[in-house]
């Protein structure tokens, strides 16, 4: 059976599993010019659509990590363009604690990133979607934080 | 458990080619809530919501998942779709199969992977989905423009033209702004008075125009479509209703004062008009003047007035009124050149300002138009113009450019050879900077054939020698220094915010940034919106701004605030946040963090141990709030929440991804 006829079933290649937040007004239209624009990537990280990158909650990231997740992306508009003003300010701050708090708690950096993509940024949401797989391929699974299931 | 229906989109064969649509909505069948799951050509179709809609009623579904495009593109016509079955728009969950997946990924086994975990997301989303409701507040028509200078002029023209009524309110005694201490314009070169005054006497004469000038704004309540303004009527000593304008009394005062709208170089009346041509155009008294006022001696002007206009006992009036729009245009102020000791500025009477100059230009200004500088009324031959003085120099906490002064001072060299043919203009400048229509041209005139001779370099100092004034700077292109004597030296001072905007800007709840420039809600998009609701800017307020780009902008206003009002009442967002009170602690973390200024600390009773006491909660305004979400983060106790992504909603979705 492959894994589309049973989801719970694990794949037989491991694929890392990416959790993507992404802004409605920048990351999440620049995610959809790249389709737009045919261009492919992989289909590791999926995208959880929030109103400005400021509505991620830490507390979502960390769930993701307990959940299995194997990297977690929040992106949203470039310093200066968030549609409400300041939200991304405040992500930005809040992803350098957060890294730093999950690295203490033995998660590779590289597995939490914040990224700043406009809406016409396709091609640099396909290489940091491309990019951030490999890294996390290469890295290998998530054990740290993880709630066995 | 929430009866859900899920519906996957072949997009024709855009989604259909790269993911198994079937296999996907076979899967589906087993999510949690899910009791109809199906597949079609066209979601967005008419068949398609026909379809969808017949599935609402016959399976009496709460809410559904459609598969398809991107909410971005279709999630309005979804809802709609469910609204026309009489189930809650927001209901409604829409997963991006197409551009984030079918067009992305040519793999059909990993798209349809992918496709299932995103359904898989919407309908653990959908389930914690609650019926969401949009509230109306009432607008009351009518705007309100703070500042009567050009651009508030014209914003208040274009909201009237546009039929609202506007109250234009300016804290000095007549409208008109700085472009009335303007002799010429550049880069036309037609009198300012010429071209501003038919327009501030329209203004005056406008059925739908309340012209209120000495008046300012002491405190506004409320919000979009209803702001309650609490405005301050100054006192004028001066009955306008029995006041003919005649002058007499102005003619007979005794006491003179230096005039502001001179410059300081000329000299006023205590009760006066500023100008000529001022609207209105009737005199004030100037309290900190008046003889009888200050010490209740003369009382000429009384004895004068042939209608009994002059009250002494006149005061200050507040008037509290309701207004839809607010318009602020309170533009800027001219840097002051004191701080720049080096130019003798402020010691020396012959190193003066651009306003100054334009004061000295024109005719019916202190030297009836005639060049004469201000030390000895000498005609000045040599004249020296220092650009960028308070404007990109770091070191005075001025790094922006000021915008206007390279062609201002184009305009005052060539003005300077029109009037006086043996004069001959030296400018000193950084770069010169000339972009606008005919900008660039005309500075090329000024240099071509009004022989201005443009010297790049800074100017370290200028001091006087006998009736002299030395000049001393360095010609960085030669690269060596040089020295002019002067007769007359104009620094071609900067552009300041308002030196009380902060204040103002607080009174109404909009943002400004590290210079007191008042800061709009987007720098490309929205460049007249505040982050307030309801509140516009126009003209310098914002930023350094010449005359073109002040009109342009206060149309731009205009069109914001008559839009605002010719809405029958507003709908508010109806994904906003809101706080669980239960739960508040009353902290204010989101009060502080809202860019909106949609949240208040309020006061709530409840029984506590069978005794009444009093709590303090966060309460968002409904009406203000732009759904951004950030306070639900900023709140530490978990109380606030955002309408349509809650918490639980994110969080559900998350599960969803990571469970495979
Ligand atoms: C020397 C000089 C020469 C210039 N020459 C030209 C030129 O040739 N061509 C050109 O295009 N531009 C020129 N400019 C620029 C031009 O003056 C400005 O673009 C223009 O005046 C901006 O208009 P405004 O209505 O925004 O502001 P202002 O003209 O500053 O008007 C603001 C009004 O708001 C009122 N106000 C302020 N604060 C409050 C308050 N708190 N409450 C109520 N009312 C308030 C003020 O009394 C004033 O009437 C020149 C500028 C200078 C300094
Ligand atoms: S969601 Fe955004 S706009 Fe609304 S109250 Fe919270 S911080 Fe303010
Ligand atoms: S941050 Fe939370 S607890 Fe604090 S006042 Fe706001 S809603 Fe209440
Ligand atoms: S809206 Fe994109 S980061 Fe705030």
């Amino acid at each position: 059976m492959s894994a589309v006829d049973n989801p719970k079933q694990p794949a037989k290649e491991w694929e890392p599993n990416i959790v993507g937040f992404a802004c409605n007004w920048c990351t999440y239209a620049g995610a959809d010019l790249a389709g737009l624009s045919r261009m492919q990537y992989p289909p590791n990280v999926k995208l959880v659509r929030v109103p400005c990158s400021g509505r991620t909650n830490p507390q979502f990231v960390l769930r993701a990590f307990q959940k299995g997740a194997d990297a977690v992306l929040v992106a949203g508009c470039h310093p200066g363009d968030c549609h409400y003003a300041t939200g991304n300010y405040f992500t930005r701050r809040r992803y350098l604690l957060m890294q730093r708090m999950l690295e203490f708690m033995g998660i590779d950096p590289r597995r939490f990133q914040a990224r700043w993509i406009s809406g016409s940024e396709a091609p640099k949401f396909r290489d940091v979607v491309t990019q951030m797989t490999e890294e996390i391929k290469a890295l290998g699974p998530n054990r740290k934080l993880r709630e066995e299931i | 458990m929430k009866r859900i229906g899920v519906f996957v989109c072949h997009c024709g064969s855009n989604i259909a080619n790269t993911v198994h649509c079937e296999k996907v909505a076979q899967v589906a069948k087993d999510f949690p809530g899910v009791v109809l799951s199906t597949d079609y050509k066209y979601m967005c179709s008419e068949p398609g919501q026909v379809m969808i809609q017949e599935a609402i009623r016959e399976h009496n579904l709460d809410g559904y998942v459609v598969a398809a495009c991107s909410p971005r593109m279709h999630e309005p016509t979804f809802r709609k779709c469910a609204a026309r079955a009489g189930m809650n728009p927001y209901m409604v969950e829409q997963v991006n199969i197409r551009e984030q997946c079918s067009w992305v990924h040519a793999d059909k086994e990993k798209g349809t992977e992918k496709s299932i975990d995103l359904l898989r997301m919407g309908v653990a989303k959908v389930v914690k989905n609650e019926p969401l409701y949009s509230t109306t507040i009432p607008v009351t028509k009518r705007s309100l423009v703070i500042g009567g200078g050009i651009a508030g002029i014209q914003a208040a023209l274009d909201i009237a033209n546009a039929g609202y009524p506007v109250t234009l309110l300016d804290r000095e005694h007549t409208i008109g702004g700085r472009m009335a201490q303007v002799d010429k314009t550049f880069p036309t070169l037609d009198c300012s008075a010429c071209i501003l005054t038919p327009k501030m006497v329209e203004a005056a004469q406008h059925p739908n125009i309340e012209l209120m000038t000495y008046a300012e704004v002491e405190a506004v309540d409320g919000f979009v479509g209803n702001f309650d303004v609490t405005i301050r009527k100054k006192a004028r000593y001066v009955d306008f209703d029995k006041c003919t304008g005649c002058g007499a009394c102005t003619e007979k005062c005794p006491k003179k004062v230096p005039s502001e709208f001179e410059m300081e170089l000329g000299v006023r009346k205590a009760i006066y008009t500023p100008f000529p041509q001022a609207v209105p155009n009737k005199p004030i008294i100037d309290a900190n003047h008046c003889r009888y006022l200050l010490d209740g001696k003369c009382g000429i002007c009384k004895k004068v007035c042939p209608t009994g206009a002059v009250d002494y006992e006149q005061k200050d009036e507040l008037i509290m009124e309701r207004f839809g729009a607010i318009v602020v245009a309170t533009g800027f102020e001219q840097f002051d050149i004191s701080a720049y000791e080096e130019y003798g500025a402020g010691k020396i009477p012959d190193v003066i300002t651009g306003l100054h100059l334009e004061r000295l230009m024109n005719a019916s200004g202190p030297t009836a138009g005639k060049i004469k500088r201000p030390s000895d009324g000498k005609v000045p031959e040599k004249i020296v113009f220092v650009k960028c003085v308070g404007s990109r120099d770091e070191a005075k906490g001025r790094p922006y450019c000021s915008k206007a002064c390279c062609m201002y001072v184009a305009k005052h060299a060539t003005l300077l050879k029109e009037k006086m043919p043996n004069s001959k203009s030296y400018i000193f400048y950084m770069d010169v900077r000339t972009p606008g229509k005919n900008y660039e041209e005309f500075y090329a005139r000024t240099q071509n054939e009004y022989d201005a001779q443009y010297i790049r370099g800074r100017v370290s100092k200028i001091f006087q020698v006998g009736d002299k004034l030395i000049v001393r700077g360095e010609d960085s292109l030669l690269g060596r220094p040089v020295e002019i004597e002067a007769d007359l030296v104009v620094l071609a001072a900067g552009m300041d915010p308002r030196s009380d905007a902060k204040d103002l800007a607080r009174t109404l709840g909009i943002s400004y940034d590290q210079h007191g420039w008042f800061t709009e809600a987007h720098p490309k998009l929205q460049p007249v919106e505040t982050h307030t609701a309801g509140i516009y800017l126009a003209g310098a307020c914002q930023g350094p701004k010449d005359i073109p780009d002040s009109v342009a902008q206060a149309s731009a206003a205009a069109v914001k605030a008559a839009g605002l009002l010719s809405k029958p009442e507003l709908t508010s967002e109806a994904m906003t946040a809101l706080c669980d009170e239960a739960i508040c602690s009353g902290c204010g973390l989101c009060q502080s963090i809202c860019p909106y200024k949609s949240i208040e600390i309020k006061s709530v009773n409840e029984r506590y141990h069978g005794q009444m006491r009093q709590r303090r909660v966060s309460n968002v305004n409904q009406g203000l709030c732009q759904g951004c979400g950030a306070c639900t983060v900023a709140c530490p106790s978990g109380a606030m929440n955002l309408k349509g992504f809650t918490n639980d909603q994110i969080l559900a979705e998350v599960d969803a991804l990571c469970q495979r």
